[in-house]
Order: structure tokens, then C-alpha cells, then sequence
């Protein structure tokens, strides 16, 4: 009984903080991104502003719930859901602490693979149920960027699988206790670094939104707390990349003096940054750039980190 | 265990047959998504955790959204689900059904006159390894034919996907532009 009740607790735990963490990054997002571009950024709602999620959740869900006439009803209302419940499940595998994690899976790497790739299905559906050709253009950009990308994200973790030996969240973690797995993966994290960035469609590569082209793109047409569903799958998409990024090359929990889960959050919380500071600091390419720099570049990157890991795994055996 | 796998196995049932059943395209697509997640499911229930996470990320996430991507491209709305509707009538399921009706009386034969050999309880889980160790050990050939299949058709999407020469690209530029 009292196993169960933990479980549940962590459960729910984790639910609860990663909803709050998705919120807060709305203020620390917009605050940073002020920050870097000399003004204030909102500071009005509480003490220097930290309320101001609570004061937008109350006017997004105020809202009128619009669902436009020429829109595929069904397909509309869940396309916003689906991006946030395949980003939920992937915290799943992800390991906070030794003691807490949701599901101790050993197959975890793929399991998160195989999350992010539903998640396509969001961005695709919601574009072709809105009825509109932006939202279409949108929709088949995202589509064919994600399946893109999504191939060498999984190739770029294939080398920390090799060096631990394992899929399991755990083990590839205690695996980096001498030695962090960026040092001898780096190809491997820069490309799962930009691949990530891709996935979750930020600046740099937001072409599937691009609001100066195709006004907001696949979700032109959502209002209300649809389209809030959007935006809080997109943070939270952005929580769990730097998250996986810290597991898989940074050591997950493992630092000295500070209890496990400080260090984990702190390692998280600094990629978080980055990406802010990627969307204040970078413009958006063209997008046969992004197909191009996709199947040109990062790919064979991959591939050739893939072998040249695997080259010395077997001679130094 | 054994109730995850009567649940998803008829989450799978039942979704497969709306697959056929539905009049408008990415409905029916979705549903068929559905049933590779339950497929998936009863490959976790029954101890092959490898092979249902292979289930989704190869068919319901990489394979049927190109599916949903053409679809989508196609643009079919309102006119090809009146077209279904027409054809979904009642003389051309005689056919399917009665082919379905002996599969499934084939298969309902073989598991009563089989005897009851492996339950849940002494199945045990093959993991990422095993899987492994079998596809490049007794079953090399097979992975290798694969291979070269995938390979000849990545050469002739090349092929087809290749730019047209220069020359060829400037008469058909003479005839398109300006108009």
C-alpha cells in the first residue's frame, strides 16, 4: 500500500511540476528574451511580474472556444491535445533522481523516440482539420521537418547507447559516473541539440509557425485554451529536450555537495536558457536550407559519429 | 497482464474495422493509427517491449504519417467521402466477409484443436539484447535482404527525386515562363 501511495505521489508530482515548470517558463521566457533585448518584459502582475501565466491563463480560458464552421470538428479538438499528452508520457522515462522516476523502462531511449514521433501527429492534424492553406503549408512544413529530424535524433543517441550499453534512463546515467558523456559523444550532442530544437519547433526553425509568411501556421485558426495547448505542449516539449539533454550527456542527477535533484534542475534550467537565448540571438533560415542542412549535414554527422564510437568500442574491447 | 491484452486486443478489433467502415479518409487513417498503438500495446503485454516500441516509431510514426501527409496533399474532402459512401454498399461486402468469415473460422479451428501449451505466467520478457543477438546471429540473412531492398529503393527515389540537367531545365522553363 504504501509503494502504491508513493508511486502515485510521484506520479502526481511530476504532473503537477511540469505543468507549473511549462507556465513559468511563459514569464521567464518573455522576461529573458526583454532582458537580452534591452526593455522590461512583463513586470506589472506580482513581484516583478512572476503571476503574469496566471493572469494570461485567466484571460485564455475567458476566451470564446471558436471552432470554425470549414473545420473537420473531431480532428480540430484533438490535434491540440495530442502534442501535450505524447510530451507528457515521455517524462515518463525520464530519471529526476534515483528514486524518482515514473517508469524504470529498459527500453527508455526508444520509448522517448517513439513519443516524439507522435507528436507529429499534432502539428499535422491540427493544420489539415483548420480548413486553411496557411495552416496546410504550415502542417506539411512541420510534418516534413519533424520525420526529418526525428531520424538523426534517434542516430545521434545511438552512440551514448553504445557507450552504456544500455536504453534504460538509469543505467546510460550511472554509466557517466567518471566521465560525462558530452566529452566523448560532442557530435552526438550537437546534433541531438539542434535535432531537439527542430523537434520541438522553436526559433531557429519555426518555419512550421512563421508568423511573418503564414500567420502562425497550423494553429491560425485555434483560439482560446486549444490554441493555450499549443503553446504549453511547446514548453513543455522544450522542458523534456533539456532534460533528455542533460540525462543523456551532462550526468542526469549526478554532481557533487548538492542533493541529486537540485543539480538536475539546474543542469535542465541552463539549456532551457540556451534555447531562449537561441530565439532572441538567431533568424529563421529558409526552409530548403533547414531540409538541406537536415539530410546534407547533421545526417552524415551522425552516421559518421555512429561508426567511428562503435570503431573504438571494439578496439579498445 | 492478461486483461491489458484482451482490452487492447479488442481496442485493436474494433478500430481496424472502423478503419474500413469510415467515409472520410484521415478518419479512417487515424483510426488505423489507433490500432498499430493497440497492436503495440499486446506486443508490451505479452513480454516484447523491443519490438512495441519498434511498432510505433516505424509504422504509427514514421510510416502512416507520410500516409497522412499525402492524404493531406491530395486534399480530399466532402466529394471522395460521397464517392465512398457510394460504393460502401451492401452487395460488396459479401466477398470480404466471406473470406474474412473462413480466416476466422481457420483460425478459431487451430486454437481449439492446438492444446493449451504457454500462458502469461511462464512467458518471459525479450528484451532490446535478445532481439538483437537473433536478428544478426540465426536470422543475418534475412536483416541483409532487407537492407537491400530499403537500399534499391532509396536509389530509385533518388533516381526520380534527381533535378532535371540544365539543359532539359531551360527548355522547360522556355515553355512555362512567362505565359
Amino acid at each position: 500500500m504504501n509503494q502504491t501511495l508513493k508511486h502515485l505521489l510521484i506520479v502526481f508530482g511530476v504532473l503537477g511540476v511540469m505543468m507549473s515548470i511549462a507556465a513559468g517558463l511563459i514569464w521567464v521566457e518573455r522576461r529573458l528574451l526583454g532582458f537580452w533585448q534591452d526593455r522590461y518584459g512583463p513586470n506589472r502582475v506580482g513581484p516583478m511580474g512572476v503571476l503574469q501565466p496566471l493572469a494570461d491563463v485567466i484571460k485564455i480560458l475567458a476566451k470564446e472556444d471558436w471552432v470554425p464552421p470549414f473545420a473537420d470538428k473531431p480532428v480540430f479538438i484533438l490535434a491540440p491535445a495530442i502534442i501535450v499528452i505524447t510530451v507528457l508520457l515521455s517524462f515518463a522515462v525520464v530519471p529526476f533522481t534515483p528514486g524518482i522516476a515514473i517508469a524504470n523502462l529498459n527500453i527508455g531511449v526508444l520509448y522517448f523516440l517513439a513519443m516524439s514521433s507522435l507528436g507529429v501527429y499534432s502539428v499535422a492534424l491540427a493544420g489539415w482539420s483548420s480548413g486553411n492553406k496557411y495552416s496546410l503549408i504550415g502542417a506539411l512544413r512541420a510534418s516534413a521537418q519533424m520525420i526529418s529530424y526525428e531520424v538523426f535524433m534517434g542516430l545521434s543517441l545511438m552512440g551514448v547507447v553504445m557507450l552504456a550499453g544500455s536504453f534504460n534512463l538509469h543505467e546510460i546515467v550511472e554509466a557517466q559516473r567518471g566521465l560525462w558523456f558530452i566529452v566523448p559523444q560532442f557530435l552526438g550532442f550537437v546534433v541531438f541539440l539542434i535535432a531537439g530544437v527542430a523537434e520541438t519547433h522553436r526559433l531557429p526553425f519555426d518555419l512550421p509557425e512563421a508568423e511573418s509568411e503564414l500567420v502562425a501556421g497550423f494553429h491560425s485558426e485555434y483560439s482560446g485554451m486549444k490554441f493555450g495547448l499549443f503553446f504549453v505542449g511547446e514548453y513543455l516539449g522544450i522542458t523534456l529536450i533539456s532534460a533528455l539533454i542533460t540525462t543523456f550527456f551532462f550526468g542526469g542527477w549526478l554532481g557533487p555537495l548538492l542533493p541529486p535533484v537540485v543539480w538536475f534542475f539546474i543542469k535542465t534550467f541552463l539549456f532551457v536558457g540556451f534555447f531562449i537565448l537561441l530565439r532572441a540571438a538567431l533568424p529563421r533560415p529558409r526552409y530548403d536550407q533547414l531540409i538541406r542542412i537536415g539530410w546534407k549535414l547533421m545526417l552524415p554527422l551522425a552516421l559518421l559519429n555512429i561508426v567511428v564510437t562503435g570503431g573504438i568500442i571494439l578496439a579498445a574491447r | 497482464m492478461v486483461n491489458v491484452f484482451y482490452i487492447s486486443a479488442a481496442v485493436a478489433v474494433v478500430s481496424t474495422m472502423l478503419v474500413i467502415v469510415q467515409k472520410n479518409v484521415v478518419h479512417a487513417l487515424l483510426y488505423l493509427i489507433l490500432s498499430l498503438l493497440s497492436v503495440s500495446v499486446i506486443f508490451f503485454s505479452i513480454g516484447a517491449p523491443f519490438v512495441a516500441a519498434l511498432e510505433i516509431i516505424i509504422y504509427a510514426g514514421a510510416i502512416m504519417v507520410l500516409f497522412v501527409f499525402v492524404i493531406m496533399m491530395l486534399n480530399l474532402g466532402a466529394q471522395s467521402a460521397e464517392e465512398e459512401r457510394h460504393w460502401q454498399t451492401g452487395r460488396m461486402w459479401i466477398g470480404p466477409s466471406a473470406l474474412g468469415a473462413a480466416l476466422l473460422a481457420d483460425l478459431v479451428y487451430m486454437l481449439v484443436s492446438a492444446p493449451p501449451r504457454s500462458s502469461f505466467g511462464n512467458l518471459s520478457p525479450v528484451g532490446p539484447k535478445q532481439t538483437g543477438i537473433a536478428l544478426f546471429g540465426p536470422y543475418l540473412v534475412g536483416v541483409e535482404l532487407a537492407s537491400l531492398l530499403l537500399l534499391a529503393g532509396l536509389i530509385g527515389a533518388y533516381h526520380l527525386g534527381k533535378p532535371a540537367k540544365r539543359e532539359e531545365r531551360k527548355e522547360e522553363d522556355k515553355t512555362a515562363w512567362p505565359r
